[in-house]
């Protein structure tokens, strides 16, 4: 078992003319499974394939359990990796598959066996050791992909977006499966994906990245509840964070002519402008004569089983919020919402990051 | 059964096609080279095996074969291998490597004529050097005009198994190579467990190929060595125009299609997955 240190990592490809990776600085303890997540092009893949060697970095280094391996090919770097396409080879059987870096290091037949079959034990796959790729659906082939990985015992294990080709059911069941068998074995995992809920469930702690930096990296939940930037804010949950931009006046926070009582943190912006953030499940619904809270018109009602997401205009804008399965409502119905001052985050309008 | 008519329509063509240029050719070579004056007879072939002529061009080709085939498929995975690494200047390193294909063989043979002939190319070198030359397609030297051969050959013939190896390695997926590198395989590990093995169907359709165009080799043979080294083709050529005598010509024709046919069975048989 080892940790992995990324220290000041620089990639810039040939082809671009901008980082791939900006001075990445990351650490990975030992056992922990980390999730980086981002929009495509924002250099998680290339992080990735640097702390694998399949990629070589510009500048920076890549530690693996207090070895230095930055110059090292991947083949030594003690690794095991889950490809997105899977590539698992189509001309050897699901067991030699599963069997091949066993195969590569030379291990001895009698232990190339068992380690093969309890890998293959641990993802179901031992009635179809004998199969080759060709004959197996996809969500098996992600199986013997996942149990080539996890036969090699490595110290890191490296997941390049898996999920990504299955179908949404199929991904929601492995997802579940793959957070056992990850926390049984209870190896360091780096794991990439494009996918915020699948990040969110997955990683102990997620990396939010955006433009070849990490925007923030934290426990899941922490990230979820106070993103450090609006970026963040709007990129994990569904639905991405409610932004709007207000006023802050003697101690509340004046969007036109309705207000919202604000933080008393927020003395030192007196009459200056910043951008508010608030969460959908946050905002609650006040139907009647209540005076609180702001008024709104209901735009749309999306029933979503266990909830009701409602689309809302108000005096900041649109408003995504998120109630309870029993509230009848229509569009043109008009709410009061209660925006309660815990719940509410504050950026600078300009750089978008979080005030302190 | 309804289908049958239109399914006919269809092929006809390639029916008529082959019919016309395979089979009618096919019986006609088969009724000459077993039909004499006199009715069915064997005496063409008879003929043929009697002229030791036949056995050396048989034993030749055969040599040429065994010798050839291996070092032109070494040669052409080697020469893939390095076109897959990217080097600089690949675009031009792949025209230089298939330039040969664009070439008649006779035409290569002359050029290797004008290298390795007694007042060739290679001898003014030595010379120049002030080493003594030598007499490379001498009929007292077989070893070294059946090298001289052997490296036209390799020079004209080594381009197509070449293209053909490229074409298959196109359809190796690079994230084959990396996870055989990722998962431990050193780079003589991923060319024996994932890159030759991907690349089967490809080297047998190569294999296929240069068997019988080595089993057709002729004009290069031709133009270094005459008849000093006879190949099975040439002995055709030899009985249809120097000694005008076409049964016996066919004879050694339908000689080379037996082969071509057993070779082509053989690899299929023996490179089944």
């Amino acid at each position: 078992m080892a940790g992995v240190t990324v220290t000041n990592l620089v990639k810039t490809y040939p082809s671009g003319n901008r980082r791939a990776t900006d001075d990445i600085s990351l650490d990975v303890a030992d056992g922990e499974f980390l999730v980086l997540v981002g929009p495509s092009g924002c250099g998680k893949t290339t992080l990735l394939r640097m702390v694998a060697g399949l990629e070589t970095p510009d500048g920076g280094t890549v530690t693996i359990g207090g070895r230095d391996v930055t110059r090292l090919p991947a083949r030594e770097r003690g690794l095991s990796m889950v490809f997105q396409s899977y590539a698992i080879f189509p001309h050897l059987k699901v067991r030699q598959n599963i069997g091949f870096g066993l195969t590569m290091q030379k291990v001895p037949k009698p232990e190339w066996n068992t380690r093969v079959e309890r890998a293959a034990e641990l993802l179901d796959l031992t009635d179809y050791l004998d199969r080759h790729p060709a004959q197996l659906s996809g969500g098996q082939r992600q199986r013997v992909a996942v149990a080539r990985a996890i036969a090699v015992d490595a110290d890191v294990l490296l997941m390049d977006e898996p999920l990504s080709n299955l179908d949404a059911l199929l991904r929601l069941q492995f997802r579940a499966e793959l957070k056992k068998i990850v926390a049984r074995l209870g190896t360091t995992t780096l794991y990439v994906t494009h996918d915020q809920a699948e990040a969110m469930s997955l990683g102990d702690r997620v990396a939010v990245m955006r433009d070849g930096r990490i925007a923030q990296i934290g426990a899941p939940m922490d990230v979820y509840d106070r993103p450090g930037e609006r970026f963040v804010g709007g990129f994990l949950g569904a639905p991405p964070m409610n932004f709007f931009t207000a006023t802050v006046h003697q101690g509340s926070l004046v969007v036109d002519d309705q207000s919202v009582p604000a933080p008393a943190s927020l003395a030192s912006w007196n009459d200056k402008k910043i951008l508010a953030g608030i969460r959908a499940e946050n905002i609650t619904i006040t139907q009647g004569q209540a005076q609180e809270g702001v008024e709104a018109e209901v735009e749309v009602a999306e029933p979503t089983g266990s909830a009701i997401l409602l689309t809302v205009r108000w005096a900041g804008g649109e408003l995504k919020v998120q109630t309870g399965p029993g509230l009848r409502v229509a569009p043109g119905d008009r709410l009061r919402l209660e925006l309660p001052a815990a719940a509410l985050r504050f950026y600078d309008p300009e750089t978008g990051l979080v005030l302190a | 059964m309804r289908q049958t008519r239109p399914a006919l329509l269809l092929i006809a063509p390639s029916i008529i096609f082959m019919a016309a240029l395979f089979l009618w050719p096919l019986i006609a070579g088969v009724t000459q080279a077993f039909h004499g004056p006199d009715g069915p007879t064997t005496q063409y072939v008879r003929r043929m095996a009697d002229d030791p002529y036949f056995w050396e061009a048989l034993r030749n080709t055969a040599l040429l074969i065994v010798v050839l085939i291996p070092l032109q498929f070494a040669l052409a995975i080697v020469m893939a291998l390095l076109m897959r690494e990217r080097p600089r200047f690949a675009g031009l390193h792949f025209y230089i490597w298939v330039v040969p294909l664009a070439i008649s063989d006779l035409a290569a043979g002359l050029v290797w004529l004008s290298i390795f002939t007694d007042r060739g190319y290679l001898n003014s070198v030595l010379d120049g050097l002030g080493i003594p030359t030598y007499s490379w397609l001498s009929f007292e030297h077989p070893q070294t005009m059946f090298l001289a051969v052997v490296v036209a050959e390799l020079w004209r013939a080594t381009s197509l198994v070449f293209v053909i190896v490229i074409a298959g390695l196109q359809g190796v997926p690079r994230d084959y190579d990396e996870a055989a590198s990722v998962f431990g395989a050193t780079y003589w590990q991923r060319v024996r467990h994932v890159i030759l093995p991907q690349l089967r169907p490809s080297l047998q359709v190569a294999l296929i190929l240069r068997t019988i165009l080595a089993l057709e080799a002729f004009a290069v043979a031709q133009a270094l060595t005459g008849r000093n080294f006879p190949l099975l083709v040439g002995e055709t050529y030899q009985w249809y125009y120097q000694l005008q005598n076409p049964n016996v010509a066919t004879a050694i024709a339908l000689v080379v299609l037996a082969l071509s046919i057993v070779a082509a069975v053989g690899y299929l048989r023996l490179m089944r997955p």
